[in-house]
C-alpha cells in the first residue's frame, strides 16, 4: 500500500517535472522568438529612423559633416516649417491628394459594379472576363509605359496631372475587382433572392445589401487603390515634366535635388510628411487589408 | 500593387450562375445579362483601351525604326540581343529578381514562424513594426537608402570607419551596387512574404503536429513533412507573384543608381526608361519592355494554375 502510494507520488512528481520542463522549453522558445524578432525589427526600422533623424537636422549641421550621423546634435523643425511654407511642396501634396482621391473613387465605382456583375449576375463570357481581370492584375506598370506614353500624348495629357487619374485605375481596378468578387461570392444567395422577391432592382440590391455586407472587402480594396495611387513613381516620372503638375514621389526627387545639390534635411522631412497618410491609414485599417490579401489563403 | 506586393489568393469562382429557369423566365434572364454586361462595361473598356490595346501597340511599336517612319521587323530585337549592355541587363534582371525573391521567401518564412510562436495580444504590435518597410512608399524609402549609402559622409560608412574599416563606395562599384539594390528590395518585400506565410501557417491544423509528435517526429521533420507540404501552394503563389513584381521593378534601381556604374545595375524597366523616354528612342524602349513578356507570361500561367488549384481545394 505504502509502496503504491510512493509510486504514484513519484510518478506524479515525474509528470510534474516533465510538464515543468516542457513549460520551460516553451518559455525558452518564446524568449528566443522575441529576441530574434527584435533583431529583425531593429534592422527593418533603421531606414525610417534615419529618415526622421536626418529630417530634424539643420542645414549647418548637415554641411559640417562631423560627428555621429546617427544622432541629432541640435534638433530643429526648420526643414518642416520650410516645406510647409514652400509653394512647390504644397502643390505636390495637393496634386497627390487629388490624384489619389479621384483614382480611389473611379476605381471603386468600376470595380464594385463589375464585381457584382461578374459574381452575381453573369453574362456570356463573364468567366473569361474574370480570368482576364486576374491576368491584367499581373501586368506590371513597367511593361506598358512606353506605348502608354504615346497614347497619353495623342490624348494631349502629357505633362498633365490628370493623365494619372486616367492611368492609375488600370493598376488598381483589376485587383480591387478581384477582392470584391471574392467577398461578393461569399454572401449567401438567399439574401439576394429575398431582395428580388421583395421587388428590389439590381442596383438597389447592390447598394442596400451587397455593399454594406461586403464592407471589409471594400475597405481592403480602397486601401489597395490608395496605395497604388499614392506611391506610384514610374508613371509620374515618365509623363510629368513641370513642377506644378508633379505628384509627391516625383516632386521630391526632382525639385529638392537640384543638380548636385542635395538638401538632405529637407528631402528627408518631405519623405516623412509624404509617408504620414499611408502610415495613418495602415495603422487603423491594416487588419482589413491583410484579411483582403490573404482571404483565400486562410480558408484552406 | 505598390511594390505590388499583394496577392489575390482568392476565389476564382465569379460567375456561378443559378440553375437557369427554363421557359417564361427567358426574357428576364436576357434582360438580366444585359444589365450585367452594362455594369461590367467600364471594366471591359478600361482593360481593352488601356491594357490590351497598348500591349498590341507595343508590339507594333517595337517593329519600327527610331524615327518611327519605317517598318523594320525584328531588327530591334536582334540589335538589342547583340549589344553587350543589353546582355548585362538580362543577366542583372535575372540576378536581381531571383536573388531577391529567394532571400525574401526565406526571411519571410523565418519571420512568419517567429511571429507564429508569439501569438497573443502583442502579435499585432510586432506585426505592425515589421510591416513598416512595406507601408512607406517605396520611392521615398529608397531615397533614404540612397542617403545612407552616400560615399562621403554616410551612415554606413561612418559606422565602418568607427569600427576601423575603410569606407565602401556602396553605389560606386558594380557588385556592391548590385548588392545594394537587392538589399533594398529584400528589405521592402520581406514583410509581404511574412503576412502571406503567417496566414498559411495559421491554416495548418494543430492536430497534424500532434499526430507527428506522437509518431516521434522532431522539429525539422515536422517542418519538412507537415508545414511545408501544407503551405506548398501558398508558397508557390507568393513566390511567383513576387517574381513578377520584382522582375519588373523600377523604383529601386532608378533612384539608387539610375543603372550605373557603367550600366552594371540596369534592369529591364530602368533600361527601357532610359532608352525609350530619356533618349527618345520609343521603338527600342518598347522592345526592351517586351523582353519581359515571355518570363512574365510563364510566371502568370503558373500563378493562375496555383490559384485555380487552391480554389478547388477550398471548395472541396
Amino acid at each position: 500500500m505504502s509502496v503504491t502510494t510512493a509510486d504514484t507520488g513519484s510518478a506524479l512528481a515525474r509528470g510534474k517535472a516533465r510538464r515543468k520542463s516542457l513549460h520551460n522549453q516553451r518559455q525558452w522558445a518564446l524568449w528566443g522568438s522575441y529576441a530574434a524578432l527584435s533583431v529583425f525589427v531593429v534592422m527593418f526600422l533603421v531606414p525610417p529612423f534615419y529618415t526622421i533623424i536626418t529630417s530634424l537636422k539643420s542645414s549647418a549641421e548637415m554641411s559640417a559633416q562631423t560627428g555621429n550621423p546617427w544622432i541629432v546634435q541640435h534638433p530643429t523643425l526648420e526643414n518642416y516649417t520650410y516645406l510647409l511654407t514652400y509653394p512647390n511642396f504644397l502643390r505636390f501634396f495637393f496634386n497627390s491628394v487629388m490624384v489619389t482621391v479621384l483614382t480611389v473613387a473611379i476605381s471603386m465605382v468600376i470595380s464594385v459594379l463589375s464585381a457584382f456583375s461578374l459574381s452575381r449576375m453573369g453574362f456570356w463570357g463573364s468567366q473569361t472576363l474574370a480570368t482576364g481581370v486576374f491576368l491584367t492584375y499581373l501586368v506590371p506598370a513597367s511593361l506598358l509605359f512606353i506605348p502608354l506614353f504615346q497614347i497619353v500624348g495623342w490624348i494631349g495629357l502629357i505633362n498633365n496631372v490628370y493623365c494619372l487619374v486616367l492611368l492609375f485605375p488600370t493598376l488598381a481596378v483589376p485587383f480591387c475587382t478581384w477582392i470584391m468578387i471574392g467577398y461578393f461570392s461569399s454572401i449567401p444567395k438567399e439574401l439576394d433572392e429575398a431582395a428580388l422577391i421583395d421587388g428590389a432592382g439590381y442596383l438597389q440590391m447592390l447598394w442596400k445589401i451587397f455593399i454594406p455586407v461586403a464592407m471589409p472587402g471594400i475597405i481592403a480594396a480602397t486601401i489597395f487603390a490608395f496605395t497604388v495611387a499614392w506611391g506610384a513613381f514610374l508613371y509620374p516620372l515618365a509623363y510629368l515634366y513641370t513642377t506644378e503638375q508633379m505628384t509627391l514621389t516625383v516632386g521630391i526627387i526632382s525639385d529638392l535635388i537640384r543638380g548636385d545639390v542635395f538638401q538632405w534635411g529637407k528631402i528627408m522631412a518631405a519623405c516623412v510628411l509624404a509617408s504620414v497618410p499611408p502610415i495613418v491609414i495602415y495603422a487603423f485599417l491594416m487588419d482589413y487589408y491583410i484579411a483582403g490579401l490573404t482571404a483565400g489563403a486562410t480558408k484552406g | 500593387m505598390a511594390d505590388g506586393t499583394s496577392i489575390p489568393a482568392d476565389l476564382l469562382t465569379p460567375a456561378i450562375r443559378r440553375p437557369q429557369p427554363k421557359s417564361s423566365m427567358q426574357k428576364f434572364m436576357r434582360q438580366r445579362s444585359t444589365i450585367a454586361f452594362l455594369m461590367a462595361l467600364p471594366l471591359i473598356l478600361l482593360i481593352l483601351c488601356l491594357v490590351v490595346y497598348p500591349a498590341f501597340y507595343a508590339i507594333y511599336l517595337s517593329m519600327l525604326n527610331k524615327k518611327m517612319t519605317a517598318f523594320v521587323g525584328l531588327k530591334n530585337f536582334t540589335y538589342l540581343l547583340n549589344r553587350n549592355t543589353f546582355q548585362l541587363v538580362i543577366f542583372q534582371s535575372c540576378l536581381f529578381a531571383i536573388t531577391s525573391v529567394v532571400l525574401k521567401a526565406l526571411l519571410g518564412f523565418m519571420l512568419a514562424h517567429l511571429m507564429h510562436n508569439i501569438s497573443g495580444k502583442y502579435q499585432r504590435v510586432w506585426r505592425g513594426l515589421l510591416l513598416v518597410p512595406w507601408v512607406i512608399p517605396l520611392a521615398l524609402s529608397t531615397l533614404t537608402w540612397w542617403w545612407m549609402f552616400d560615399p562621403s559622409y554616410s551612415a554606413f560608412n561612418w559606422l565602418l570607419n568607427q569600427l576601423g574599416f575603410d569606407s565602401v563606395p556602396w553605389l560606386g562599384t558594380g557588385w556592391t551596387a548590385r548588392f545594394c539594390t537587392i538589399l533594398v528590395n529584400v528589405w521592402f518585400g520581406t514583410p509581404f512574404f511574412m503576412i502571406m506565410y503567417m496566414a498559411a501557417l495559421k491554416s495548418v491544423p494543430e492536430q497534424l503536429y500532434e499526430a507527428a509528435s506522437i509518431d516521434g517526429a522532431g522539429a525539422i521533420q515536422k517542418l519538412f513533412f507537415v508545414t511545408l507540404p501544407m503551405m506548398r501552394n501558398i508558397i508557390s503563389i507568393t513566390v511567383l507573384f513576387s517574381l513578377i513584381v520584382t522582375f519588373a521593378d523600377f523604383d529601386i534601381v532608378r533612384i539608387l543608381t539610375s543603372g550605373g556604374p557603367q550600366d552594371m545595375t540596369h534592369v529591364f524597366a530602368t533600361y527601357a526608361f532610359q532608352v525609350g523616354i530619356q533618349s527618345g528612342d520609343i521603338p527600342l524602349g518598347a522592345s526592351i519592355s517586351l523582353f519581359m513578356l515571355p518570363i512574365l507570361a510563364v510566371a502568370a500561367y503558373f500563378v493562375l494554375r496555383g490559384v485555380n488549384k487552391r480554389t478547388k481545394e477550398i471548395a472541396t
